[in-house]
C-alpha cells in the first residue's frame, strides 16, 4: 500500500467567506493539491461534521488552516479543538491573523452592535424587538445558540498558531508555496508569516517617484482627488499604508490605482501596525506650527479606523474601552 | 489601592538633555512632588515611539507624559517637533480608543526648569485622580476557560 497522504483539515471563523475563495482560486492547482493530501474537514465544501473531527486522534491532522477571526463561543471551541487534533496550525488570511475587517467590531461591544444590527438600521422593521437568544424552549426542547462576545480575538489569542498565511485575502502563490513547503516539511521557524519580511513600499513601482523630502500639508481621500496613477499615494497626499505594511500581494491594490489598506500586517519588526504608520505619518507632516499641526490633524478623519483597518485585534490596545462605549 | 483610595500611576517619557535635568534639578533641590511619576530617559522626546505609550497605557499607566526641550532648543534639532505631530495625532486615535485627552501630556521642560517639573508633576497627579483610573485590559476577559 502506499504511504497515507497528510489530513489536512480547511475551517473559518468569523470572515466573509473570500478565504475560502482563496483556496477555490487555486483552480487547477488545486487538483495537485488534493492528490497530494487527504481533507478531512472542510465545512464550505464537505460534509463532514463536528463528530467526525472529535473521533480523530489527537494530533493526526498533520495541518489545518483556519481563516477568520474568533468572535463566537462555537468558533473558540472549535479551533480549539482542531489544535488538539493537527500538527501544524495556519491562520489563513488576514482575519485570523490579525483580526481583519470583522476586527473592526472592536470599537463597538455586544450590545451597541446588536442594538444597531437588530433595532435602529435604517432597513430593520422589528416591532416585537426580537433579538437572537442563547437559549430558547420551543415545543418543549431548548434550542441553543453561541455565545457572541464583546471583544473579536485574533486566531493566537486563542490557541497556539505555527505559521500565518497574511492577506484579504493570502494570493495564490503564497498559498502554493505554504502548502509545497509544508509537504516537503522545509518550514521556516514556527510563528513565521509566510511571506517576504520587508515593506510594501521596497517592492512598489511608485517608490521611485517619492522626492527626495516626502511632505505632506494636507491630507486628501481617494475619491477627493484624480489620482496620478504614476506617482507615489503619499506624496499625493492620499493615505497610503504601505509603509508600515509587509510586502508580498503583488501590489494589487496600487496597480489598481488605489492606496494600500494594510491587509498584509506589520513587518516582523513592528508589533503595532496602527502606530507604526502613525508615527510614519506624523513625520512627514509640513509643518512645526501647533496650529497647522492641528489643522492637518483634524483632515484625517477616523485615524484609528484607518490606522487599524485590518488589525486592531492585533494592536497593543486591541480594543475601544469597554466603559467609554455608549 | 487596596483601602480604597485611588493613586494614579504616571509614566514620563522624558529627554535626557532637557526635561530629565530638569527633573533632576527638582530632585536634588529637594522639591517635593507627587510620587506618582515613574521616569523613563529617552535620548530625546522624538525618540519616543507611539507603540511606547500604547504599551505603557495597556500595561496599568492611568497617564502618559512626553516631555522634552523647548521648541528650538532640541540637541537634535527637529526631535521635539516630531514629537508634538504625533502627540496631536495620537491624542485624536487615543480618545477613539476612550482613552481621554487628559491622560496624554506633552510638556516642555528645560534644564533649568525643576520647578515646572515639580508643577506638572503636581497637576498632572491631581488631574488622573479626577479622572479615575484607566483599568486597561484590552477585552481579555471572556474567552471560556475551556
Ligand atoms: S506609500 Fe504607497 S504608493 Fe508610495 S511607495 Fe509606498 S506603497 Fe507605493
Ligand atoms: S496593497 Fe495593501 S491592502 Fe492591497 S492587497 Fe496589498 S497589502 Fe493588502
Ligand atoms: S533632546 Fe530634548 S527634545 Fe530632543
Amino acid at each position: 500500500m502506499s504511504k497515507a497522504k497528510p489530513k489536512v483539515a480547511f475551517y473559518w471563523c468569523s470572515s466573509c467567506g473570500g478565504c475560502e475563495e482563496s483556496i477555490v482560486d487555486l483552480a487547477e492547482d488545486i487538483l495537485k493539491v488534493v492528490e497530494a493530501v487527504d481533507i478531512v474537514f472542510w465545512p464550505v465544501a464537505l460534509d463532514f461534521k463536528k463528530k467526525d473531527v472529535e473521533a480523530m486522534e489527537d494530533g493526526s491532522i498533520a495541518v489545518s488552516f483556519i481563516n477568520g477571526a474568533v468572535r463566537l463561543s462555537e468558533q473558540e471551541e472549535m479551533v480549539k479543538m482542531l489544535r488538539k487534533k493537527s500538527g501544524l496550525i495556519v491562520a489563513h488570511g488576514t482575519c485570523s491573523h490579525l483580526g481583519g475587517i470583522p476586527g473592526l467590531g472592536n470599537f463597538w461591544n455586544k450590545e451597541t452592535i446588536f442594538n444597531r444590527s437588530y433595532h435602529t438600521t435604517p432597513s430593520t422593521d422589528n416591532p416585537d424587538r426580537t433579538v437572537p437568544l442563547e437559549k430558547v424552549v420551543v415545543e418543549g426542547k431548548e434550542l441553543t445558540l453561541p455565545s457572541f462576545y464583546d471583544t473579536v480575538y485574533t486566531l493566537d489569542q486563542v490557541i497556539d498558531v505555527d505559521y500565518y498565511l497574511p492577506g484579504c485575502a493570502p494570493p495564490r502563490d503564497l498559498i502554493l508555496n505554504a502548502v509545497q513547503a509544508i509537504l516537503e516539511g522545509k518550514l521556516p521557524p514556527k510563528g513565521a508569516v509566510l511571506s517576504p519580511n520587508k515593506s510594501l513600499c521596497d517592492d512598489c513601482d511608485r517608490n521611485e517617484s517619492k522626492p527626495e523630502k516626502l511632505v505632506i500639508t494636507e491630507i486628501k481621500r481617494p475619491w477627493e482627488v484624480e489620482i496620478d496613477p504614476e506617482k507615489c499615494f503619499l506624496a499625493q497626499g492620499i493615505i497610503c499604508m504601505g509603509p508600515a505594511t509587509r510586502t508580498g500581494c503583488g501590489e494589487r491594490c496600487i496597480e489598481g490605482n488605489m492606496p494600500c489598506r494594510g491587509c498584509f500586517g506589520p513587518t516582523d519588526q513592528v508589533f503595532d501596525q496602527g502606530a507604526k504608520f502613525l508615527s510614519a505619518l506624523a513625520s512627514i507632516l509640513d509643518t512645526n506650527d501647533e496650529k497647522e499641526i492641528e489643522k492637518i490633524v483634524n483632515t484625517i478623519i477616523d485615524p484609528a479606523g484607518t490606522f487599524y483597518r485590518f488589525s486592531l485585534p492585533h494592536s497593543i490596545l486591541r480594543r475601544r474601552r469597554m466603559e467609554a462605549i455608549k | 489601592m487596596s483601602n480604597g483610595a485611588f493613586e494614579p500611576r504616571l509614566i514620563g517619557f522624558l529627554c535626557n538633555w532637557c526635561s530629565y535635568t530638569g527633573a533632576d534639578l527638582a530632585g536634588t533641590a529637594r522639591m517635593v512632588y507627587a510620587p506618582s511619576m515613574r521616569i523613563i530617559r529617552v535620548m530625546c522626546s522624538g525618540r519616543v515611539d507611539p507603540q511606547f505609550v500604547l504599551k505603557a497605557f495597556s500595561e496599568g499607566a492611568d497617564g502618559v507624559l512626553i516631555s522634552g526641550c523647548h521648541p528650538g532648543d532640541c540637541h537634535y534639532q527637529e526631535g521635539n517637533y516630531k514629537a508634538l505631530r504625533r502627540h496631536r495625532l495620537l491624542t485624536k486615535m487615543l480618545e477613539q480608543f476612550g482613552i481621554e485627552k487628559e491622560r496624554f501630556r506633552l510638556e516642555w521642560v528645560s534644564a533649568a526648569e525643576g520647578v515646572k517639573f515639580q508643577h506638572i508633576c503636581n497637576e498632572f497627579t491631581e488631574q488622573i485622580r479626577k479622572l479615575g483610573p484607566l483599568n486597561w485590559n484590552g477585552g481579555k476577559h471572556e474567552q471560556s476557560e475551556a
